[in-house]
């Protein structure tokens, strides 16, 4: 049940990240491939209407983890705390900015939501880059199952290290490139005109950044955290996922050459799902590894609720789940074929 | 101020009230834009779709906020209140997990439709997009209310052997009866701050003369739905909610009135200042024998006073929760008056004519804002010493690791986005106040 339960949680954040993903994409590109107000209002058009939606991936996420393994969130969310109110404040003003942007039309306010926007969209993916970074590089979690991290120490890892240092950021950088790969292929799929050239146009740079970066990211966790691939050999899960984000890349690149961007955009959707669930394979049964002392470690089976609210959870689990991708199938399904910019006063 | 508690209650009161100022217009304008969207259907007349296109509008605006200001909230359980999430996350997390799961996705997959859709859409389908977000909000403001209610009167749980607390019965969990009450009292008082926002801006271009149908409707509506809703806040729901907290929290109903002794025919003290160093109400107007009746049901019922209780189960703050429950008591009598004298003008068709009658209604929205944050505050405060009521003591919830100067160093930061957050609301729902409700006719 307790596994049932990580694996649940990290699909929900696995799905968060595919989702949001592709928003936070269209964001960290925005004001590169959407030059005038019309590009800018298509590119908000196509996230528009998905991205509220896709965040609460996150916060059903964050639920099912308080549900099954509180003193996880507990632990992490305090431990965290100055890194998890910035999180907090790019994503509210992001959402801001996507809300409030059409309400006025002059251009000074446009262009002041348009770089909100991007920014809060750059930060949000080094941020939780940096997060999964800490999750695999360990914590210095103590016997009291708390610990307490700067923002930075000395940028090097060890048994105190900062939130960031040189191995977070590395993979907080790899998240921005990837998402921003991601949400080109999502661009290029569905726009058209000059928004879409200019994603098209970038996708391969941005994928080819995401190659050398995965290798050199796999590489750096080798290091921070020696043995964690061992685990994977012995995890059929991790071998599928692993096969999973594989064939995704793969997909990312033909669907490209192919010109076919809905099969490129379901191949790094496959990459990003796939690549983390790996990771969670990796590190099962541990959720917050401890830097101090492997017996501190925060896992599936120390830190879950146990049977009863498990359990429980799982019964209306599986009733909402289905439910929420019913929406979600609908909404792509309403919002099918390629955007256009709505008139104005009647859409992003 | 170096004691990292105060701050972690600081910052969670101040988030939260600012918070609640946005979904209380949500839930209740989500039903009353129902309430137009069937009438527009059932009659077929274009102004009853105009009128809930306007409040579509603000509605947006307003939702954007609330989700906005919502976020840190969820994760301050985390954050600030690391020691309670633990001891309790195995509970409260299925409701806020369900949140997310029945509730988060309902409505952010259907506000667009709400908001873009009415030309893509169907006028049944549109109405159909309303629905879903009435339907959703209110959910969301279920399991909200059933996590505080668990707080207030927890059932359902057992201790395990680590020392946190387990679920032992969904159900009983889920439809604890303080959760029923306390949702029936608050998702009323939603409507009728909807009803006091609607009828003010009815009210606002009465008295300017302008969108004369609008103003009409949106004045009829107001005040309707304000009496009804008014007189349900505090009768049932608000009785109910009385008699819950005699029965689970009796001392939290003795500082709320200020009861210091115990005794039958308890009378129920309208006005007055407590003094709590010396242990009464000075210049107190009271009305024999009422407490004892509205609690207990009879008027010679014993209504215990702070006396009967060891003093480290008081409410910390009992001048804060007497003033505030006063405040939200007093107002709501206010609003019933209000609402009453709207709708005597209303039938008599001396509405639009009366001057006085329509600034009251265009200058009382805020009434059920203050209302509603004092009657949160009365939940809150009341709660204390406990942050689980008999369970865990507010203390022990607080994040070991974080100290004071973080959750200062946050919660001023916060303060400065609210300001920003706060100005924009009001610029853009100003605009869309001075632009007025747009007729399908004058657009096509």
């Amino acid at each position: 049940m307790e596994m049932l339960w990580f694996w649940l949680v990290s699909v929900m954040v696995a799905i968060y990240v595919v989702l949001d993903g592709f928003d936070f994409g269209a964001g960290i590109l925005h004001l590169f491939v959407a030059k005038t107000n019309e590009e800018r209002r298509e590119v908000l058009g196509a996230i528009g209407p998905l991205w509220d939606g896709n965040e609460v991936w996150l916060l059903a996420g964050g639920g099912s983890m308080f549900l099954a393994f509180p003193k996880v969130l507990a632990s992490g969310f305090s431990g965290f705390y100055l890194a998890m109110w910035l999180v907090v404040w790019c994503l509210m003003l992001r959402g801001i900015s996507i809300e409030f942007r059409s309400h006025l039309r002059d251009g000074l306010w446009r262009h002041f939501w348009d770089t909100t926007f991007a920014v809060s969209s750059i930060l949000l993916p080094v941020l939780f880059g940096a997060a999964l970074g800490n999750v695999l590089r360990g914590v210095p979690v103590d016997g009291s199952g708390y610990f307490e991290m700067a923002l930075w120490t000395n940028f090097r890892v060890g048994t105190h290290p900062g939130i960031l240092d040189w191995y977070t950021v590395l993979i907080g950088v790899f998240a921005l490139a990837t998402l921003a790969g991601h949400g080109a292929l999502f661009l290029a799929w569905k726009t058209e005109g000059a928004v879409h050239d200019r994603a098209r146009g970038l996708v391969m740079k941005l994928w080819g950044l995401v190659l050398v970066l995965w290798i050199v990211s796999s590489y750096a966790t080798s290091l921070v955290n020696p043995g964690i691939f061992q685990n994977l050999s012995r995890a059929p899960l991790g071998w599928l996922a692993t096969l999973i984000f594989l064939a995704g890349l793969a997909l990312v690149f033909v669907g490209t050459k192919q010109a076919r961007p809905l099969l490129a955009f379901l191949g790094s959707s496959a990459f990003i799902l796939g690549i983390l669930a790996a990771s969670a394979a990796c590190v099962y049964p541990v959720m917050l590894r401890s830097t101090l002392d492997p017996a501190y470690s925060l896992t599936a089976l120390n830190a879950s609720v146990g049977g009863p609210g498990l359990r429980a959870g799982l019964v209306w689990w599986l009733i909402g789940f289905p439910i929420a991708l019913g929406y979600f199938a609908f909404l792509f399904r309403f919002h099918r074929g390629k955007v256009k910019a709505a008139a104005e006063g009647e859409g992003y | 101020m170096g004691d990292p508690l105060f701050w972690h209650r600081l910052q969670f009161g101040f988030t939260a009230t600012f918070h609640y100022l946005f979904p209380q217009l949500t839930m209740g304008l989500a039903f009353i834009i129902v309430v137009l969207k069937a009438l527009g259907l059932k009659t077929g007349e274009a102004r009853y779709n105009d009128a809930a296109r306007f409040w579509i509008r603000i509605f947006g605006i307003n939702f954007a906020i609330g989700v906005v200001t919502g976020i840190p909230m969820e994760f301050q359980f985390g954050t600030n209140w690391a020691q309670f999430s633990r001891f309790s996350g195995g509970i409260i997390g299925q409701t806020l997990g369900m949140e997310g799961m029945f509730a988060f996705f309902l409505e952010s997959s259907f506000l667009g439709l709400l908001v873009w859709g009415e030309k893509k859409l169907s006028p049944k389908g549109h109405f159909g997009a309303a629905l879903a977000l009435w339907i959703g909000s209110w959910l969301s403001g279920y399991f909200i209310i059933a996590t505080n209610a668990f707080m207030q009167h927890p059932v359902g749980y057992a201790l395990g052997p680590d020392g946190t607390l387990q679920l032992t019965s969904f159900w009983t969990f889920l439809l604890n009866p303080w959760a029923l009450v306390q949702y029936a009292h608050n998702m009323v008082a939603t409507v009728v701050t909807g009803s006091f926002v609607v009828a003010a801006v009815g009210a606002f271009w009465s008295l300017k003369g302008i969108h004369e149908t609008q103003a009409r409707l949106n004045l009829k509506v107001g005040t309707l739905l304000g009496l009804v809703f008014s007189v349900l806040v505090a009768f049932p729901t608000g009785d109910l909610q009385g008699k819950m907290v005699a029965k689970h929290q009796p001392v939290t109903l003795a500082a709320m009135e200020g009861r210091f002794d115990s005794g039958t025919h308890a009378p129920l003290t309208l006005i007055g200042q407590p003094n709590v160093a010396q242990r009464r109400i000075e210049n107190p107007i009271r009305l024999p024998a009422v407490l004892s009746f509205i609690a207990y049901g009879s008027f010679s019922s014993n209504v215990q006073g702070l006396e009967a209780f060891p003093q480290d189960q008081w409410p910390q703050n009992i001048e804060f929760l007497y003033y505030a429950f006063h405040i939200m008591a007093g107002l709501g009598t206010l609003m019933i008056l209000v609402m009453g004298l709207a709708a005597l003008l209303l039938w008599r068709k001396k509405l639009e004519s009366s001057k006085a009658m329509l600034w009251t209604l265009m200058l009382a929205f805020p009434f059920p804002y203050i209302a509603t944050t004092a009657g949160w505050v009365v939940t809150e405060f009341g709660r204390q010493p406990w942050l689980l009521y008999g369970l865990l003591r507010t203390p022990q919830g607080g994040s070991p690791t974080v100290n004071a100067g973080q959750t200062a160093f946050t919660t001023l930061g916060f303060a400065g986005i609210f300001v920003v957050l706060g100005i924009l609301f009001l610029f853009l729902v100003g605009r869309e106040l001075a632009h007025g409700p747009e007729s399908h006719a004058e657009k096509a």
